[in-house]
């Protein structure tokens, strides 16, 4: 059973990815009671997912490492991971929580020794690279995943691959009678910080995502040209493992549309010129990246690296929200369109088209379980209603990871000055 | 040309895009236009000749005043109706409908192209659809067929006789309108009545003199 502490002086932190993580660092860092939740069996989201940062190309497992480091030195700070909050209830200064807790069947003396993931035969989707591949129904969900520990698939509970698991474990770690838990939590305050998803990029049926496999979405690039993606850091298209040389990058796939996103989504300009990188990193002068773009938000100071990407003759820019994709015979992308720079006509053909896919807040449609304010696109909006309650992060506006993390430090002072309250009326 | 575009190049001087907007139907929505170019690369005109300036190209040079290139163009009577532009407008904007109130703005303004075969049409049918309140298949037929001479006509009539003779089959071709005045609604007057009505309350919205 899953014990919490939690008073309502706790400050309540839904989600554990950059956002969440700050906001529970920033909180507890002051000296507050912080509950971390977080509904995949890691912490870090979709910036573990990255290749590297922009604007200094770094790669994220770095700065995870120091929040990880953070957190891990940080006793107030009770982490709940596989943990999705089902009700809320209370007022501000005096919220109670429920959270579902689903099983891992892995408990704390695994070492991530890989024993189970050896024994097990069943595959399943790999979540973590976009589904891009297959991977053990024991696994550990990526190389720097906290807590450092495996996970067994639901799928294979109560077949044999679950015994076999439980058998080729030495550390006694593995427990099939784990069961889904209800816990009943106390806070004065709640950080919502559950991040985006990237645009359903089906629905943007003239490009034909899901249906010509050479057409994929930037966040699953980011997992090509990661060493630790499903393909070892080759830049390899889809449907014959070529090496793809010659790319396209399609801006505001989604965004910037009354028709799928009406907002911009802000990090997918810098996004695909980042991405532009990795093809000059892996294929010098032989690589060619093409951007289509209506224009270039290189918001804030990254103007000066929109400039430097500008200046490399192996990069074209087209100005051009492309209008269709077709395939040709040998399964390449071909990109139909017209460049509003004099209005001459293309088709290009391309190896892999990249399409830059908005930022979409996971919270639309989702029902938070309390009164939250949220604009047209679903992101949740500073207001007065929503009383204890404090949107951080990608939850409430399209950010990239240095803007998150701001949101998120702003959003634990809000918090922050709510516990204090009722810590001095109770005093 | 026409006296109302000498009226309206006067009243709108130096402001084409202000023109557009309150005379031509859904002329308010060329401002919005963001110059992505999705209409353009979806049209499907695209790479056939005739087709001079794609409709994000238009609005553009609507909004640089190049009143006489636009009213004068050919693009606008080369659309399809076939709606592609409008459902991928990322800013909604309806821009089949936009391209048909320009055209109809030129037209009224006797700068169409002469001969435009869009617009030849066009024409037939407005005024073989409102003479009666229902059209007349034979005689709209004729006059589209016969537009370019006896001969073309003839040529056209016997290539298209097997259709002709299908439609008769099924009863959803009379030839015996070709001598009379062919199928009316039940109320002609009502139907010229409310079209001089709308007539005459587009001119006021418009600040024009009924046409």
């Amino acid at each position: 059973m899953t014990s919490v502490v939690a008073t309502n002086q706790t400050i309540l932190v839904v989600g554990g990815g950059i956002s969440g993580m700050t906001a529970a660092l920033e909180a507890a860092e002051t000296g507050k009671q912080v509950v971390l939740v977080e509904k995949n069996p890691y912490l870090g989201g979709r910036t573990a997912q990255l290749y590297r940062y922009f604007p200094k190309m770094c790669h994220p497992t770095c700065g995870l490492e120091i929040n990880l480091r953070r957190l891990k030195a940080n006793p107030r700070i009770q982490v709940l991971t596989l943990a999705e909050v089902t009700g809320i209830s209370g007022s501000k200064g005096d919220y109670t929580v429920n959270v579902k807790i689903a099983p891992r069947f892995v408990n704390e003396n695994c070492t991530a020794c890989g024993e189970c993931a050896k024994a097990v035969t069943a595959e399943i989707d790999d979540a973590f690279n976009y589904n891009l591949g297959k991977i053990k129904a024991a696994y550990l969900p990526h190389a720097m995943a906290y807590p450092q520990r495996y996970v067994l698939d639901p799928s294979i509970i109560g077949t044999a691959d679950a015994e076999k698991a439980r058998a080729a474990c030495k550390y006694n770690a593995i427990d099939l009678n784990q069961k889904e838990e209800q816990v009943s939590l106390k806070a004065g305050a709640i950080v919502w910080a559950t991040g985006w998803q990237p645009y359903d990029a089906e629905k943007i049926t003239p490009y034909r995502y899901g249906e010509f496999p050479n057409v994929i979405t930037n966040v699953e690039f980011e997992r090509l040209a990661d060493p630790h993606g499903p393909t070892g850091g080759k830049i390899l298209r889809p449907s014959d493992g070529k090496e793809a040389k010659n790319i396209a990058f399609i801006q505001c796939a989604g965004s910037r549309d009354e028709n799928h996103l009406r907002h911009c989504s802000r990090f997918c300009c810098m996004g695909s010129l980042k991405q532009t990188h990795y093809v000059q990193e892996k294929y010098g002068d032989e690589g060619k990246s093409t951007i289509y773009y209506i224009d270039i938000r290189a918001i804030d100071r990254f103007e000066d690296f929109y400039a430097k990407v500008k200046a490399n003759p192996n990069v074209s820019f087209v100005k051009s929200k492309v209008a269709r994709i077709s395939q040709d015979k040998d399964g390449n992308p071909v990109c139909w369109g017209v460049n509003t720079e004099g209005y001459k006509r293309y088709s290009n053909t391309h190896d892999l088209v990249v399409l830059a896919v908005g930022m979409e807040p996971a919270v639309k449609g989702v029902d938070i379980p309390a009164e939250v304010m949220s604009d047209s696109s679903g992101f949740i909006m500073a207001d007065p209603k929503n009383a204890g309650i404090f949107g951080a992060g990608c939850a409430t506006n399209a950010l990239d990871v240095n803007r998150a993390v701001q949101s998120a430090t702003a959003a634990a002072l809000r918090a922050i000055q709510v516990v204090n309250k009722v810590a001095r009326a109770e005093a | 040309m026409s006296d109302l575009n000498q009226q309206m190049a006067v009243r709108y001087k130096n402001n084409f895009l202000k023109e557009i907007e309150e005379q031509a139907e859904m002329g308010n929505w060329v401002k919005m236009c963001m110059q992505c170019g999705v209409c353009s690369g979806s049209c499907p005109t695209n790479f056939h000749p005739g087709w001079e300036h794609p409709p994000q190209e238009i609005f553009m040079m609507i909004r640089a005043g190049k009143r006489d290139e636009v009213l004068n163009s050919q693009s606008m009577w080369m659309c399809t109706s076939c709606y592609n532009c409008y459902v991928r407008c990322p800013r909604k904007l309806p821009i089949t409908h936009i391209m048909h109130g320009i055209a109809e703005y030129a037209y009224r303004l006797g700068r169409a192209p002469k001969m435009q075969p869009t617009l030849h049409l066009s024409k037939a049918f407005w005024n073989n659809c409102t003479k009666n309140g229902r059209v007349n298949e034979v005689k709209l037929t004729q006059s589209l067929y016969f537009k370019d001479g006896l001969m073309a006509g003839i040529k056209m009539g016997l290539a298209m006789k097997d259709v002709a003779l299908g439609l008769v089959k099924a009863k959803r071709l009379n030839i015996m309108e070709a001598l009379g005045g062919g199928h009316k609604c039940k109320d002609v007057n009502g139907i010229h009545k409310m079209l001089a009505k709308a007539r005459e309350l587009e001119a006021k919205r418009k600040g024009r003199q009924p046409a």
